[in-house]
């Protein structure tokens, strides 16, 4: 190598250039910049689809699109938002780039399969998309039977494949992230030593690895029984279409903790950092997020209080419900308690970790009410559902990943985006948000349906307030787009560590060398032991 | 209407009992958001970070605590799922003297029949103060059953019958909606609920009667396709008597039992090899294709108004 030419340190991103050294790259940085760009992309489809959406619902009697449109667009919202944005969001671009130097490794344990798993993601947005333009799909995301085996005329194959395929991305993931944990920990990088975004991903990857094949093979049946005519779920062929329900959940509730837990890791880092505290109860709070996984795979039927399921299928299934908030609930206690006699700052990052505190306890809570038998019976398939998981989806898991982009942006590009701008986004983001989905509640225990195309006219006013969150929320959602695009050039240069963090991750230059450390670093510390960053410290508290 | 409503009205005895339970979910909800809110800032605001370099004291934490905030909200889960469950308990649970009335969801319209026969599209009308069992299925994609102003909802599956009950307690006219997604038209498969002064119920029901109970023309039904050539009132032959079938334990071959309810009947005509009653031979013809849904519960309720067999003792083993 000609030392002297290099004008420049040299970093993974000025390490090789071309398209080639990207689309062939086996580092895991460039690899988590891929899905960063590939799932912004989903991230703006689903958001135009609900923006559509949004605007349809102004007015009670449809009008902008017939109803055939307009229920591809919820179907289509959903299936990107969930299965190509939030799903691989966290893990897949915080997991792959952060995970191995947390623990102070040089990639993850495969780096070709971590590719691999990323064109399978492409590949399976592409179908997809392919389905989108072809026409569209309108069976919903939860792609009931036997409508979407016998009665919907849309792409559900082509969409059905795409999730498919995108699920091996994900087991792959999930795979990688075990092994690398298990086997390539630095010298002195315990267990119990391990950030708890770490200890979340963990968790996220088992869910990974042993819920989505249940996805996969449900998908077999479902393409089966729509193209070969072979009776499983369709009771016209003899088959039973609750069983699809089974199968469905038995994956998609598990899933709805694959968006939740990278981002209460991310608020674990983020809670720490800006109050310089370790986190209360560091291995309760680590604990907690593996007794997420393995409860979250016994609640599924809490999604069929109303479908016929036996009385005391219902109560078991409600009863274990219970069990899955109560880790969910320490965590937000812990949270709340590191910050006492804590050292706050109000960087953004830890303004949108503020923020997914409260709208996750709201959501959290709200998961109490539907858990409820005699609630449930009376709000599931209403607007009151769809509030619940939005106030943990957009108000906890993206509240999640918008914190943990704007902390690790300085480490990924070597730049500060503009502070001032941030915060107002952040803001604007948080009262958006809350003006869209609040009203749902109400709309919801009033008896609104959700996935209505027209509605009475007594929903209208909360409709229309629901919209005009709607438009705050998305300004919200474009600054940021435009702030850091614009950093990448004009900000402010990054030092190793602005924040003052403890992570590996900042134990090196911004943005990092190819391989993360110029020496393995050996690890004497616990996660979160401030003493070793703070130069000149004051003590307080 | 104009004027912003925030809260359902309630017009069956399920609606006070459920919104109890919503009014302790919510004082709960909003105490732990209160403390957990004004915490976070409180101490934002008292702990604010003053200079750069300050080190806080590090706290690992406390057992007592961690216990303490994981035990009251788990006693306080075990009320809500015990309430909660009683509830759902109860909505499971009709009185033997409720008001039948069958219904079957296909797109996109709710279809209702009457014991007396009246039938109704997208309307139902029932008298106050009386507990209505529903008895549903559908033809096609799954629906479900939804009426806010009674806080309840079933799912109408195809292939099965689920039920669910009410008792209005308020007459006047409420929504009745489709909540389960079922295509295109999804979000106008509804229509009312009438709940009528007994008097008005009536005049409706009178008025609303066209050609024969559904018993009777089970009858007819029955006739037609030639049930009677195989089941016999005293049971001769080689088939089963249906005389005094309903609400009997029915011992099958291979030893289990069942109970002779709608469901049952239903499956015994469109899929009569399912289960085979023990001492007779698998037979019996399946009868889908040839009879619709609203066939097969004109049926059922003939079978239901079959006496005992003629000549079989009262209260004999097999009677429940
Ligand atoms: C070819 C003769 C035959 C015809 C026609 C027939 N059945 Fe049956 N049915 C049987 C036999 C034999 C059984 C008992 C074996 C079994 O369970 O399938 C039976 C059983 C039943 C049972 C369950 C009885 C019990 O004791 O549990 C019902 C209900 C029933 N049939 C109703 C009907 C109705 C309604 C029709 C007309 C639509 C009909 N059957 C037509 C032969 C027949
Ligand atoms: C705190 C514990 C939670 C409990 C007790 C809980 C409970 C429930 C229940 C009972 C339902 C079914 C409601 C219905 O359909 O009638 C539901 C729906 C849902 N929940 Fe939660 N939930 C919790 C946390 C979460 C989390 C963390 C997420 C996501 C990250 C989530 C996402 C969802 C979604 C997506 C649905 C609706 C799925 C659909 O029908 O489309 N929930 N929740
Ligand atoms: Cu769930
Ligand atoms: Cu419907």
């Amino acid at each position: 190598m000609i030392t002297a030419a290099v004008p420049e340190r040299e970093d993974y991103l000025n390490v090789s250039h071309g398209l080639k050294s990207w689309l062939l790259t086996k580092d895991h940085k460039r690899i988590g910049l891929l899905y960063l760009a590939t799932i912004t992309l989903f991230f703006f489809l689903g958001g135009v689809f609900a923006t559509v959406i949004r605007i349809e619902l102004l007015t009670p009697g449809g009008g902008l699109v017939s109803s055939e449109t307009y229920n591809k667009l919820f179907t289509m919202h959903g299936v990107t938002m969930i299965f190509f944005f939030l799903l691989p969001s966290i893990p897949a671009v915080f997991g792959n780039f952060f995970l191995p130097m947390m623990i102070g490794a040089r990639d993850l344990a495969f780096p070709r399969i971590n590719l691999l798993s990323w064109y399978l993601l492409v590949v399976g947005g592409l179908f997809a998309l392919f389905a989108m333009l072809a026409g569209g799909v309108d069976t919903g995301w939860t792609f009931y039977t036997p409508y979407s085996t016998t009665y919907s005329n849309t792409w559900v194959i082509a969409t059905a494949l795409g999730i498919f395929v995108a699920g091996f991305s994900s087991i792959l993931t999930g795979l990688n992230f075990i092994v690398t944990i298990h086997r390539m920990r630095a010298p002195g990088m315990t267990w119990f030593r391990m950030p708890l975004f770490v200890w979340a991903h963990y968790a996220t990857a088992l869910i990974q690895v042993l819920g989505t094949p249940v996805l996969a093979v449900t998908i077999v049946l479902v393409f089966c029984e729509r193209v070969f005519h072979i009776g499983i779920f369709d009771p016209a062929l003899g088959g039973d279409p609750v069983l699809f329900q089974h199968l469905f959940w038995f994956y998609s509730h598990p899933a709805v903790y694959i968006m939740i837990l990278p981002a209460m890791g991310v608020v674990s880092e983020l809670v720490s950092t800006f109050s310089r505290k370790a986190i209360f109860g560091y291995r309760i709070v680590a604990f907690s997020s593996v007794a997420i996984a393995v409860l979250g795979f016994l609640v599924w039927g809490h999604h069929m209080f109303v479908s016929g399921q036996s009385l005391f299928a219902g109560m078991a299934f409600s009863f274990l419900s219970y069990f899955v908030a109560i880790p969910s609930a320490i965590k937000v206690f812990n949270w709340t308690a590191t910050l006492y006699k804590g050292s706050i700052s109000y960087a953004t990052p830890m303004l949108y970790a503020f923020g997914f505190i409260g709208l996750f306890t709201m959501g959290g809570l709200t998961g109490l009410f539907v858990a409820a038998l005699g609630i449930d019976v009376h709000v599931t398939d209403t607007y009151f559902v769809v509030a619940h998981f939005h106030y943990i989806m957009v108000g906890g898991a993206i509240m999640g990943y918008m914190g943990g982009l704007h902390y690790w942006w300085p480490k990924m590009t070597g730049r500060m985006y503009p502070e001032g701008w941030a915060k107002l986004s952040a803001l604007v983001i948080f009262l958006g948000f809350n003006l869209t989905f609040f009203p749902q509640f109400i709309l919801g225990y009033l008896g609104m349906p959700r996935r209505y195309h027209t509605y009475p006219a007594e929903f209208q006013i909360l409709h229309v307030l629901s919209t005009a969150g709607a438009s705050v929320l998305a300004v919200g959602y474009a600054i940021p787009m435009i702030y850091f695009a614009w950093s990448l050039r004009y900000g402010k240069v990054a030092g190793a560590n602005p924040w003052g963090a403890t992570g590996l991750e900042w134990k090196t230059a911004s943005p990092p060398p190819l391989h993360n450390f110029d020496k393995i670093p050996v690890v004497t510390h616990d996660a979160y032991d401030y003493s070793t960053v703070v130069g000149e410290a004051v003590e307080v508290g | 209407m104009g004027l912003l409503r925030l809260f359902p009205v309630q017009a069956s005895t399920f609606a006070p009992d459920v919104d109890h339970l919503l009014y302790f979910l919510l004082a709960v909800a909003v105490f732990f958001s209160l403390a957990i809110f004004c915490s976070i800032f409180y101490f934002a605001i008292r702990y604010r970070r003053r200079s750069e370099n300050e080190l806080p004291r590090a706290i690992h934490g406390g057992m007592a605590l961690e216990i303490l905030w994981s035990v009251i909200p788990f006693g306080l889960t075990m009320v809500m799922f015990t309430w909660g469950a009683s509830i759902y308990f109860n909505e499971s649970r009709p009185p033997d003297n409720a008001l039948d009335v069958y219904v079957v969801g296909k797109q996109w319209m709710w279809k209702l029949e009457h014991l007396g026969g009246q039938r109704e599209i997208n309307e139902l009308h029932i008298p106050v103060g009386r507990a209505v069992r529903l008895t549903m299925t559908s033809e096609d994609a799954i629906h479900s059953f939804f009426v806010p102003a009674f806080r309840t909802k079933q799912d109408a599956v195809p292939g099965r019958y689920t039920t669910t009950w009410f008792k209005p307690t308020k007459a006047g006219k409420y929504h009745l909606f489709c909540a389960e997604y079922c295509g295109t038209n999804h979000s106008r498969m509804g229509g009312w609920v009438y709940v009528m002064a007994p008097r008005d119920y009536e005049a409706w029901l009178s008025g609303g009667a066209s050609g024969g109970s559904l018993a009777e023309n089970g009858q007819k039904l029955f006739d037609e396709l030639a049930c009677g050539n195989c089941h016999k009132p005293d049971g001769s032959g080689r088939c089963p008597s249906l005389s005094g079938l309903f609400g009997k334990t029915v011992q099958l071959a291979g030893g289990a039992t069942v109970k002779a309810d709608e469901g049952y009947i239903r499956e015994s005509i469109l899929q009569p090899q399912a289960k085979i009653v023990a001492g007779y031979g698998p037979i019996m013809p399946t009868f889908q294709g040839l009879v619709t849904e609203e066939g097969v519960m004109q049926l059922i309720e003939y079978i239901k108004s079959l006496g005992p067999p003629p000549g079989a003792p009262a209260g004999g083993i097999a009677a429940r």
